[in-house]
């Protein structure tokens, strides 16, 4: 199994949330996070004084999918997120050794 | 002229609507700083309402508003005859001409003793010992309020020169903006000052102590004439008018140099509007407002950058905007002063006074603001000396709230929330803990 992980832009969560449910994902964790890339942070200004905002807010999504599935999903997480200009994030996935669904104690695919 | 109803009902009304002005501004400048320290900066607000009440009630009334039996003394500062206020209750229904009981009377000033005092604070935001704030707010309110009020609103030596200053742009908000700039160079810069973001962390908050000043202002300006009568209506109506210009100058000017037109940008120029307008409400024609009030909002959008030009870090921009705006207001009326109401004040430049009350506005704020700055630095040095005036740097980028009043302003996360319950709070002990039960 692996556990990929994708940086979104924010307005982009619904487009990537649709096109997992529709690819078959059960399941997903969503959360709040900031940071940046390429394309730097941005500017404030307050009573005319400016401020250089490095961290710029994205969400995070995490999916476990299992081995022969998983380049498909980060496919479809790509083509989502996709808006073609600076800072539409990272996917990247890692192998995960195991997963237990903790109502049932059930190990492994089935527990996805 | 007994007692008048309307102008008693008029002023308990316009004395509660001041008053709120102090709560307006702890979320106008709690709102300004950020998350860890706006109970702290809320808090210097609250117990200022507490220690100048307590003040004003033993001596503070006594000194601004009765006269001592020098004449030469009777210039600076008040007499001892309305000690504990216990003379104004045996007179307070005789007839003194003013319409309404002497305790009105002194209610109503109190609030603007109140009000001052706050407004020094938002100089010294994230950074000051509370402990220390309370004795400050106590000494100053007696060393520099009550003998300014009393030189310019008791009998005291500028209002005999026939100073304009119809609600306190000169007793309020110059003496507080210079006090101000003392204490931000007493205390020193913020930790990281300039090196990291210090952003406002709820310009809604920001705004609806802007929305509270402003109502609240109306109390202040229409009822500072202290009758229910046409010069009460023209304050009303020019705040209205200042207050509303000023905060559109401040969006032109934020649209126009740095390309967006900001909300605490509109709070910013709403004060500052009503500041300068503070002085000159009772005095002014209509269209003067419009001119003080598109001159505070775009001088002060300027002034506000002052602060990292010069070097000091007054956090919230006490000097920017009630330093500034008060000289703007106060200085105007030499020159737009239409409706002088006692025989040593003149009209202004443009109707005809000459020069004669251009040169009183210029004197009062130099001498009010040089006494202030200079009292407030001794006073902020002698009490930084004996206790300390700053919290430790620890402490300080923790955070005040937490380490100086053990609370956080806000509980937004399910993960913070959780620990340990108090044993001997509210909250029941563990199940193993409760022997007797």
């Amino acid at each position: 199994m692996r556990l990929i992980t994708a940086i979104i832009k924010p307005f982009k969560l619904d487009d990537v949330k649709a096109a997992l449910e529709q690819f078959g994902i059960k399941g997903m964790t969503v959360s709040e996070a900031s940071g940046y890339g390429r394309q730097r942070g941005h500017t404030e200004v307050y009573r005319g004084a400016e401020y250089q905002v490095d961290l710029v807010p994205k969400v995070r999504v995490e999916v476990l999918a299992e081995e022969e599935d998983a380049d498909d999903v980060i496919d479809v997480i790509v083509k989502a997120a996709q808006t073609g200009k600076i800072g539409d994030g990272k996917v990247w996935s890692v192998p995960v050794e195991t997963v237990i669904r903790v109502r049932t104690g059930e190990r492994g695919p089935e527990a996805l | 002229m007994k007692i008048d109803s309307g102008t008693t009902a008029w002023m308990l009304t316009a004395t509660a609507l001041v008053l709120l002005m102090t709560p307006g501004l702890a979320f106008f400048y709690g709102g300004m700083t950020r998350a860890k320290s706006v109970l702290n900066m809320m808090m210097m607000s609250f117990v200022s309402i507490i220690t100048v009440t307590i003040a004003w009630v033993i001596y503070g009334h006594s000194l601004t508003f009765t006269d001592n039996g020098s004449e030469l003394v009777n210039k600076f500062v008040g007499g001892f005859s309305a000690l504990g206020l216990q003379s104004l209750v045996e007179t307070a229904t005789k007839d003194d001409g003013t319409g309404m009981p002497s305790l009105v009377f002194s209610a109503f000033q109190l609030t603007f003793a109140i009000i001052t005092v706050a407004l020094i604070s938002g100089a010294i935001a994230d950074r000051a010992k509370f402990g220390a704030w309370v004795l400050f707010s106590a000494v100053w309110v007696t060393i520099v309020y009550f003998p300014v009020a009393h030189w310019v609103w008791g009998n005291g030596w500028l209002f005999n020169l026939g100073i304009e200053d119809f609600a306190g742009g000169t007793v309020v908000h110059i003496n507080a903006g210079a006090a101000a700039l003392a204490l931000a160079l007493v205390l020193g810069k913020r930790a990281g000052w300039r090196k990291e973001p210090m952003r406002p962390h709820n310009l809604t908050l920001v705004l609806l102590g802007a929305g509270l000043l402003w109502f609240g202002w109306f109390g202040f300006n229409a009822g500072s004439e202290l009758a229910v009568d046409g010069t009460a209506g023209l304050a009303f109506m020019n705040t209205q008018i200042a207050t509303a210009v000023a905060a559109g100058a401040w969006l032109v000017v934020e649209k126009l140099r740095d390309g967006h037109a900001t909300s605490l940008g509109v709070a910013s120029g709403a004060v500052a509007g009503l500041v300068a307008i503070t002085p000159a409400c009772g005095f002014v024609d209509p269209w003067a407002a419009m001119v003080i009030g598109l001159l505070a909002g775009a001088i002060c959008a300027y002034a506000v950058g002052l602060k990292y030009k010069l070097g000091y870090d007054d956090s919230l921009d006490v000097v920017g905007v009630h330093l500034v705006g008060g000289v703007i207001g106060a200085v105007s009326l030499g020159f737009l002063a239409a409706y002088p109401f006692l025989d040593q004040q003149s009209t202004g430049l443009f109707y005809g006074g000459g020069l004669k009350q251009l040169g009183l506005q210029v004197l009062g704020p130099v001498a009010v603001g040089a006494y202030s700055f200079i009292l407030t630095w001794i006073i902020a040095k002698i009490i930084d000396k004996v206790m300390g005036f700053r919290i430790g740097a620890e402490e300080e980028i923790t955070g005040v709230d937490i380490t100086s009043h053990a609370e956080t302003g806000y509980d937004l996360g399910t993960i913070h929330s959780s620990g340990v319950a108090a044993v001997n709070g509210p909250v029941p002990a563990p199940a193993s803990k409760k022997v007797d039960a």
